[in-house]
């Protein structure tokens, strides 16, 4: 078998692929917290893209960029959870079909 | 060597997030995330963003996932039924799928990606002078974010909601 070398392309593929999954998963899933966890794919996509761009540019600030999203995300994660909870406490359900209040 | 990693992991990364959204049962989608996460921080060493990979193990697979895992026992959610897909919504959906797909690829295949000979490395000293110089603006925002965030939680969880 006879690979290319690894390089930036082959990072991005992967986080283009990873990213449309996780695009397919919030699409496709009904439950709220299942919709959550693939955000969190897409996310970590995007850090692998950006990790890669600053590691094949020599520069660190890609990384920094990271840093932050994690802990953005980690923040994110705290509120969105708790507003699941405080909607599943209102009622009683985690599945996107059954929250039809905005609805025409 | 690390080549081979590359691919090893890089599968693992896919089939384990593929695993995630073909699961029926949300607490078998978390721990698959677990798995996703590992095998991202992985692909962080061989990129050589070494304190980012302790970093996303740390907080994504020990506290993220954790949240989620309390989060699914406070809800005591059973497997997810069997309902029967909109016909519509499922093509749309895999409509823009293809769409965001074929978008990434024609970007990818028109650029150029230049690299540059000497490769960046993410040690934990060089990222932490960049951290509190360059950035330590956004960095100082970063903490008031968060205390924002752990306020708001402290509301939303509260009983009485008003």
């Amino acid at each position: 078998m006879n690979l290319t070398p690894v390089g930036l392309e082959h990072y991005l593929v992967v986080s283009g692929l990873m990213f449309s999954l996780g695009l397919l998963g919030v699409i496709m899933r009904r439950n709220l917290l299942v919709i959550y966890m693939c955000l969190e794919l897409m996310l970590n996509a995007a850090n692998l893209a950006l990790v890669a761009m600053a590691r094949f540019n020599g520069k660190l600030d890609g990384q920094i960029v990271v840093f932050f999203i994690i802990t953005v995300a980690a923040a994110e994660v705290a509120v969105g959870l708790a507003l699941i909870v405080a909607l599943y406490r209102k009622r009683r359900t985690a599945h996107v079909e059954d929250l039809t209040a905005m609805k025409l | 060597m690390s080549d081979i990693l590359f691919y090893i992991f890089s599968g693992l990364v896919l089939f384990c997030g593929a695993l995630v959204i073909l699961n029926r049962n949300p607490v078998n989608s978390a721990m698959f995330l677990v798995l996703t996460i590992i095998s991202m921080a992985a692909l962080f060493v061989l990129l050589h963003a070494f304190f980012l990979a302790a970093v996303q193990v740390v907080v994504y697979a020990g506290a993220v996932i954790v949240l989620f895992l309390f989060v699914i026992m406070l809800l005591d959610l059973k497997e997810e039924q069997r309902r029967k897909i909109k016909a519509f919504g499922a093509a749309t959906g895999i409509l823009s799928v293809i769409a965001i797909v074929f978008v990434f690829w024609r970007s990818l295949a028109q650029t150029s990606l230049t690299t540059v000979p000497v490769m960046a490395e993410g040690g934990t000293l060089d990222l932490g002078r960049l951290l509190f110089t360059n950035y330590a603006l956004p960095f100082e925002i970063l903490s008031v974010l968060l205390l924002v965030a752990m306020v708001g939680v402290i509301l939303l969880s509260k009983k009485d909601l008003k």
